[in-house]
């Protein structure tokens, strides 16, 4: 299983990239971690005719805070997160417990956080995750720079807003306060195989110990992550509490449209995506000190 | 396209396709079998080795093209002057393989799990060899040897082995 021939761009900064991209149009895709895009290509399910190699690009390695944003740019390694300074910080716990379960040890240290965004394959952690978080991704084209919420960047299996001649170059977390936890949960037959479900919560609490605002979404739940709206709207402004914890694990349940294949059936899947965001609540509480 | 990889502290210059993957180039441009093919799908780990001294990368899931420039150590560059690594004097002192062909991703994983950790727990072994499949021993003796290599490479330089 050998990719079709290809022409191979390198390019050296995010300027000869867009040019290449704008160049090339709908034949070129970029290569970042390759984790998902070169096995596409072993396959034939992927036969670009022309790749342009951003690993070089000096500008697009770094994971750093940017005011009230944690910028990770598009070369930045599932690793690096997995490794950060800051990662023990509970406050980016969400992002600390998927960096742990993202596909294996090894496709880690290649495999990046934006390519993951961009290949937004429907059993992805990083698509939910960004959900959870809020997060915006930061597109460049031929117009110049566009940020758009995660929301709307993702659009359907593998397909998000990143038009012909853009790239996207960085996706942004905002730094949550200090009363924020998260947690990411996920059912995987083994290390490596694609989730059977997995939710990313994340809570926001008040001085009083209210939810002030949650950030709830499931993977492998439908043609693409899923934000679960109706429980976000139902956490908000109350005290947490087991009956609010199934209420919100309810709504994930009727909102997840799996697929039955050989990890489960639809019916146990749609349980499953309940299960998860329940135990995500939980955990994410318990790190700020709720135990339910 | 013509590139300059370091294996093993020798470089190779070479024309090849974009497409060729690392683990073939390895394999079938520089003479190197040590890396081997399993699953071809970036699945079972049998292709990694390391990238620049501490990246375990599976070569099947990587071109050619991006080693470039880059220095790459496959199994058969671990032995020194006839003297075996630690850690596969550890694989065979243990018996941490059968058929042996998970092995050289094995060790390779192995060697980076070690550079960024140096006295890993059980816990720490396992998951950090997750993405390397081993479909004969159930993993016992391929940890036991990991324990015995670190506690080897923990010692000052040249007591021990």
């Amino acid at each position: 299983m050998i990719p079709a021939a290809f022409e191979y761009l390198r390019a050296h900064s995010i300027d000869e990239t867009c040019a290449y991209l704008q160049q090339h149009g709908a034949e070129a895709r970029v290569l970042a971690g390759g984790q998902s895009l070169i096995p596409a290509m072993r396959f034939r399910l992927a036969r670009p005719a022309v790749i342009v190699d951003i690993n070089p690009v000096a500008e697009l390695n770094y994971i750093r805070p940017d005011g009230a944003v944690l910028a990770i740019g598009a070369t930045a390694r599932d690793v690096e997160v997995e490794r950060a300074p800051w990662i023990a910080d509970r406050r980016w716990s969400l992002l600390a417990d998927v960096s742990r379960v993202v596909a294996d040890p090894v496709v880690r240290q290649m495999g990046t956080v934006v390519g993951s965004l961009c290949h937004n394959d429907p059993a992805g952690d990083w698509p939910a995750t960004a959900l959870a978080g809020r997060a915006s991704v930061v597109v460049r084209g031929k117009a110049g720079t566009r940020i758009v919420s995660i929301d709307e960047f993702l659009v359907d299996s593998f397909t998000t807003t990143v038009g012909e001649g853009e790239m996207a170059v960085a996706v942004h977390f905002p730094v949550p306060d200090d009363r924020t936890a998260g947690s990411y949960q996920k059912v995987e037959r083994k290390v490596g195989d694609f989730a059977t479900a997995a939710a990313a919560v994340q809570v926001s609490l008040d001085a009083n110990g209210t939810i002030r605002h949650a950030g709830v979404a499931l993977s492998a739940a439908g043609p693409c992550a899923v934000r679960v709206e109706e429980a976000e709207r139902a956490l908000a402004g109350q005290k947490p509490t087991a009956e609010l914890i199934r209420a919100a694990a309810d709504a994930a349940a009727r909102r997840s449209v799996p697929q039955g294949d050989l990890r489960g059936s639809v019916e146990y899947k749609k349980h499953l995506a309940g299960v998860l965001v329940a135990r995500g609540l939980r955990q994410a509480l318990a790190r700020l000190g709720v135990q339910l | 396209m013509k590139i300059k990889v370091t294996v093993n502290g020798i470089s190779y210059e070479r024309d090849v396709e974009p497409r060729t993957l690392l683990a073939y180039f390895l394999r079938e441009d520089c003479g190197l079998t040590g890396t081997h093919v399993g699953c071809d799908t970036s699945s079972c780990g049998c292709c990694v080795v390391v990238m620049d001294g501490d990246k375990a990368v599976k070569a099947c899931t990587m071109f050619a093209v991006q080693a470039d420039g880059h220095e790459i150590l496959t199994v058969e560059g671990l032995a020194q002057a006839g003297k075996l690594h630690p850690l596969q004097q550890a694989f065979w002192d243990q018996h941490g393989l059968q058929c042996g062909y998970c092995t050289p991703g094995m060790i390779l994983s192995s060697y980076v799990l070690l550079k960024h950790n140096a006295s890993p727990s059980e816990a720490d072994i396992r998951e950090g060899l997750a993405g390397n499949l081993c479909r004969c021993t159930g993993y016992q003796n391929i940890v036991k040897a990991v324990q015995q290599a670190a506690e080897t490479l923990r010692q000052p330089a040249g007591a021990g082995v």
